[in-house]
């Protein structure tokens, strides 16, 4: 019997705009406007300044630990743009803020989150979003379990997780993806591959030489671009989801982008990354190349610019204000929500508001003297 | 009343309620197809079909999350494990999220969830396959655990844990599967967090739960026979406990003896004589006695399985040893 071939694959890189801000025209045909573009663009530079701003924050002690978003801008909001406020699910990790912002969440609730404050979690009714999620990975598999969700109650929607190439390494990416694909759901598995996973690089993480073709076992469309190009993560993120929507199960796109700051502000990526390669990959900036593709078409100047980093100033002191300005939580609210129905030992705790470490007495319990 | 196999009960809640409320279903590895590793799904596949009876990956803890995911976005998952010796690869999804999810959010997203399967020893299955995880789970904030010992337990204590807006974890077992008992033929609930009084007695109490009570009802009888009478609390919930009945039954018997089906540090027996002697201490005539599986990795061989889980003659003798009886 001849030898043959039973399984082959290949996996496309997508890049419609470079990083000298050119674009390909027949590429970029059918996927945002002028409009789009300028709205999107500037909530790309608001998101950088709200960015350094947290940094800053963090370094003057007015806020616990901080991951910069930094460079990352384009792989955010180009995939959250695609999706449906209200109907479709967004299932972050911690390095996507632009995507939760353009998805409904209100800008101040992360620095809250941040700031060491549940609420900045607490997502208003109506936004489809789920907390910010520090474990490494566990994030997709919830999001699996949202969309198969939806699937099963025939609601039209999908949900998208976004996650690091580290967070390929865990057991729990591959599981969500085996199940995924093997009930198709609509779930997007968006990888922010930004190449470190905290000091460690990417070919030390793994031997493959893309994410994407992780996918490739499981069944599932992949895709490669260019993750700080706007242009190429819309595009391959509004196909994935209308893939979804459609009845056409998951898919997986890895954005290959890169982390310009430290993993976060405990950290000093000085200290393990060569300063070329960050040299380079600023060259690359996702929004130094849209601006010149702007300016190129006549669509942006420094007037405007300028314009834009006044209004961006006065947008970030207030969304500071309201992370800085909220009331101090109640104490209850420590035993108001380990359950949806308090049980009653929980209750005496509640009323009496002492831990079992530090013990009712009978009479707080209500046991003594009968 | 009408008599079943606990097993059977099992299967009847989870169909009660799937019949109840659409957003009701059952997942785990060979529930379908197959009705279950124990055929505590018998049927279940055929009434409602593969959409709401799903067999899934041998993944736990995917499966796990993908509930939770599930629970958040409107629906009610069943999950199975084989045993939750297996289940200890989907601890992570269990602790760290079904139980911290509503806090996380601060309130936003409950996880109306149910994890269920067998549950401790069951003869010769090795250390890694006789453990019991009501400790471990009952010390997470968030969880509730349940453990039925008779069918009538396991249809409504299930039957309320579907219904139960927070997780909940059912710790059944491979021993009782073939139990019988009379249920009731109408619906019924049996509601979470209250003990069970399955014996008076006024001579010492006794606190246990699980699949060794019918050691436990042994003991007793013997001991009735020396006309010692006992008085047998069965948990049924382990969290949030029912301190109440156990106290309430010391200021009778001023003694106690806790039997569980565990390792012994930091068990569900510690937990009891805590409390007990915080909140009943002046009615207690004798030290609290607790009686624990060996705390060594579980026996595969028979003879030592005996000899590391509690048999009647030795409760016996904790029990004279309260009551300073020789």
């Amino acid at each position: 019997m001849p030898i043959r071939t039973d399984f082959s694959a290949t996996v496309e890189h997508i890049s419609i705009l470079d990083e000298h801000g050119v674009l390909d025209e027949q590429l970029a045909k059918d996927t945002l406007t002028d409009e789009q573009v300028l709205e999107l663009f500037q909530y790309m530079c608001k998101c950088r300044a709200l960015d350094e701003t947290a940094f800053k924050l963090q370094r003057s002690g007015r806020m616990g630990t901080y991951p910069q978003n930094k460079g990352q801008e384009a792989a955010a909001i180009g995939s959250a743009f695609a999706a449906k406020r209200g109907v479709d699910w967004l299932v972050p990790c911690y390095r996507e803020n632009a995507a939760l912002w353009m998805h409904g969440l209100p800008m101040h609730y992360v620095l809250l989150h941040w700031m060491g404050d549940e609420r900045g979690n607490q997502i208003p009714q109506g936004v489809n979003i789920t907390p910010l999620c520090i474990p490494i990975g566990t994030q997709m598999l919830h999001a699996t379990g949202i969309s198969w969700a939806m699937k099963l109650r025939g609601i039209p929607g999908v949900a998208i997780t976004y996650f690091g190439d580290g967070a390929t390494s865990e057991g729990d990416f591959h599981e969500a993806m085996n199940f995924a694909s093997v009930q198709q759901t609509p779930t997007i598995f968006f990888c922010q591959n930004n190449e470190w996973a905290i000091s460690v690089p990417r070919e030390r993480q793994m031997w493959s030489s893309t994410v994407a073709q992780k996918a490739i076992a499981y069944g599932m469309p992949c895709v490669r671009v260019d993750g700080n190009d706007l242009f190429a993560v819309y595009k391959a993120s509004r196909d994935a989801i209308e893939r979804a929507r459609a009845g056409g199960g998951p898919s997986f796109i890895e954005a290959v982008t890169y982390r310009l700051a430290d993993h976060t502000t405990a950290d000093d990526a000085r200290r393990y990354r060569d300063p070329v390669e960050v040299e380079a990959w600023v060259g690359k900036d996702p929004i130094i190349r849209l601006r010149k593709y702007l300016v190129s078409k006549g669509l942006w100047d420094d007037a405007k610019q300028a314009e834009l980093d006044e209004a961006g100033k006065a947008m970030v002191s207030e969304v500071v204000r309201a992370a800085e300005g909220i009331a101090k939580p109640a104490v209850s609210d420590i035993f108001d929500y380990t359950y949806a129905t308090i049980p009653p030992e929980l209750e005496v705790q509640r009323r009496t508001m002492r831990t079992h470490s530090l013990g009712q007495s009978p009479e707080q319990v209500g046991l003594a003297g009968r | 009343m009408r008599e079943v196999q606990y097993r059977e009960a099992v299967a009847e809640a989870m169909r009660e309620e799937m019949l109840r409320d659409e957003s009701v279903f059952l997942m785990g590895e060979e529930v379908a197809e197959y009705n279950g590793a124990y055929k505590a799904s018998k049927g279940l596949l055929d009434e409602f079909g593969p959409r709401r009876v799903i067999d899934t990956p041998i993944a736990e803890l995917g499966f796990s999350a993908i509930g939770v995911g599930a629970a958040m976005n409107g629906l009610r998952p069943i999950v199975e494990f084989m045993t939750w010796n297996f289940a200890i690869l989907a601890a992570d999804q269990i602790i760290n999220h079904a139980a911290k999810m509503l806090q996380m959010s601060g309130g936003q997203y409950n996880v109306p969830i149910v994890f269920r399967g067998p549950n401790g020893t069951a003869g010769q299955l090795a250390a890694t396959h006789s453990q019991s995880f009501e400790s471990m789970y009952a010390s997470i904030p968030g969880l509730k655990v349940v453990t039925p010992f008779t069918p009538y337990e396991a249809k409504g204590l299930l039957k309320a844990a579907i219904r139960d807006n927070d997780p909940v974890l059912v710790m059944e077992s491979e021993k009782m599967y073939g139990d019988k008992g009379l249920i009731p033929d109408g619906e019924y609930l049996v509601p979470i967090g209250k003990a069970n009084i399955r014996r008076t007695g006024t001579d010492c109490t006794i606190v246990s739960f699980g699949k060794i009570l019918k050691t436990v009802h042994a003991a007793a009888d013997a001991l009735a026979a020396e006309g010692i009478e006992v008085e047998v609390i069965d948990l049924v919930t382990i969290r949030p406990l029912d301190l109440d009945t156990i106290v309430e039954s010391i200021k009778k018997t001023n003694r106690l003896v806790i039997v569980e089906e565990s390792f012994p540090v930091a068990s569900i027996s510690s937990e009891i004589a805590y409390r007990v002697q915080r909140h009943a201490f002046d009615y207690l005539d004798a030290p609290i006695r607790r009686l624990c599986q060996s705390d060594t990795p579980f026996a595969f061989a028979t003879s030592l399985i005996d000899a590391a889980l509690p048999q009647t003659g030795d409760i016996v003798q904790a029990v004279k040893d309260v009551a300073y009886v020789a």
